[in-house]
C-alpha cells in the first residue's frame, strides 16, 4: 500500500513530506506507548498514535518508520512537524479513532507482516 | 575507517523532556554518514535513545559518550542521579519507578533497560546509590 492510500482510506490530512507519499509500506502498528513501540515493533513502517509530543517523531525516526498517523484529530505542533520534515517522515491526522483507523487499514490489506 | 577511532560527547539536558533524544538522532546521522549497515545503526540508536530518555526521567540528565571503531560501537552513559537501588529488579520488563506524568508522555513502561540490553551485545551497569550510574553498551559490527 502507498502512504497516499492510507490518507485516502482514513480521510486524513497530510501535514508534511507529501512528496514522499508515493512510498510503499507493508505493515503498521498502533500504540500510545512509545516504550512498547521501541520494545516490540520490528520493521513496521507506519505508526498510528493518539499521543502528541516530540518523542513520537523521535521514536518513529529511531525505528526507521516512514509515516505517522495521528488519530482522534490530534494535531502535532509546529516543532514536531519540523522534526518530521528533517527525518523525511510523512505525518497525517485523521478524525478516526485508533480502533477504527487500524481496522480500516487492516481491512484494506495493510497487515502486520514485517 | 581502518584503525580509526572516532569519539563523540553529548550533554543530555535533564530539565527538558522535549529535547531528550537529540543526541541519539545526531549519532544515527553520524553512523549513517560513515556507512554502517541499517540494522547496526538501528540497534545503536534505539539503545542510546532509551538510555537518554532514562537519564532525563530519572537522573536529571548526564553525559553520553559514543566511541566508534571499525568493529564495534560503544555507548557510555554517565549521570550523577540517585543510582539504581536494585539492578536485577530494574532489569525486569514492566518494572518502572517513573512517575505518572512520564507515562502520559508515552514512556515509563519498564521497558527501557531490558530494551537496551536486547539491542546491544553487551551492557554493563555500574551504579551507586546517591552517586550516580554509568552504563556501558557495546554493539559489535
Amino acid at each position: 500500500m502507498k502512504i497516499a492510500d492510507i490518507a485516502d482510506i482514513l480521510g486524513a490530512t497530510v501535514l508534511c513530506c507529501e512528496d514522499k507519499a508515493d512510498r510503499e509500506v507493508n505493515s503498521a502498528c498502533g500504540s500510545d506507548m512509545m516504550s512498547d513501540v521501541l520494545a516490540y515493533v520490528k520493521n513496521q513502517a507506519v505508526l498510528l498514535t493518539g499521543l502528541v509530543n516530540p518523542q513520537v517523531i523521535r521514536t518513529a525516526e529511531m525505528m526507521d518508520m516512514r509515516c505517522i498517523v495521528f488519530v482522534r484529530s490530534k494535531a502535532p505542533t509546529a516543532d514536531m512537524i519540523a522534526l518530521a520534515e528533517e527525518s523525511g517522515i510523512v505525518v497525517m491526522t485523521t478524525a478516526r479513532r485508533m480502533y477504527e483507523a487500524c481496522g480500516m487499514l487492516y481491512n484494506n490489506g495493510l497487515g502486520n507482516k514485517e | 575507517m581502518d584503525n580509526h577511532r572516532l569519539s563523540y560527547r553529548f550533554d543530555v539536558d535533564g530539565d527538558n523532556f522535549t529535547s531528550a533524544g537529540e543526541a541519539s538522532v545526531k549519532v544515527k546521522k553520524i553512523l549513517r554518514d560513515i556507512g554502517f549497515d541499517p540494522e547496526t545503526i538501528r540497534r545503536v540508536s534505539i539503545a542510546m535513545y532509551e538510555g537518554e530518555i532514562n537519564m532525563v526521567i530519572h537522573a536529571g540528565g548526564g553525559v553520553a559518550d559514543v566511541i566508534v571503531e571499525e568493529d564495534r560501537i560503544v555507548i557510555i552513559l554517565t549521570d550523577q542521579g540517585p543510582g539504581i537501588a536494585d539492578i536485577d529488579l530494574a532489569m525486569q520488563e514492566g518494572f518502572s519507578t517513573a512517575p505518572d506524568n512520564i507515562r502520559s508522555l508515552g514512556f515509563g513502561a519498564g521497558m527501557g533497560l531490558p530494551n537496551m540490553k536486547r539491542y546491544t551485545d553487551e551492557m554493563i551497569i555500574d551504579s551507586e546509590l546517591g552517586k550516580g550510574t554509568k552504563i556501558t553498551m557495546t554493539v559489535r559490527v
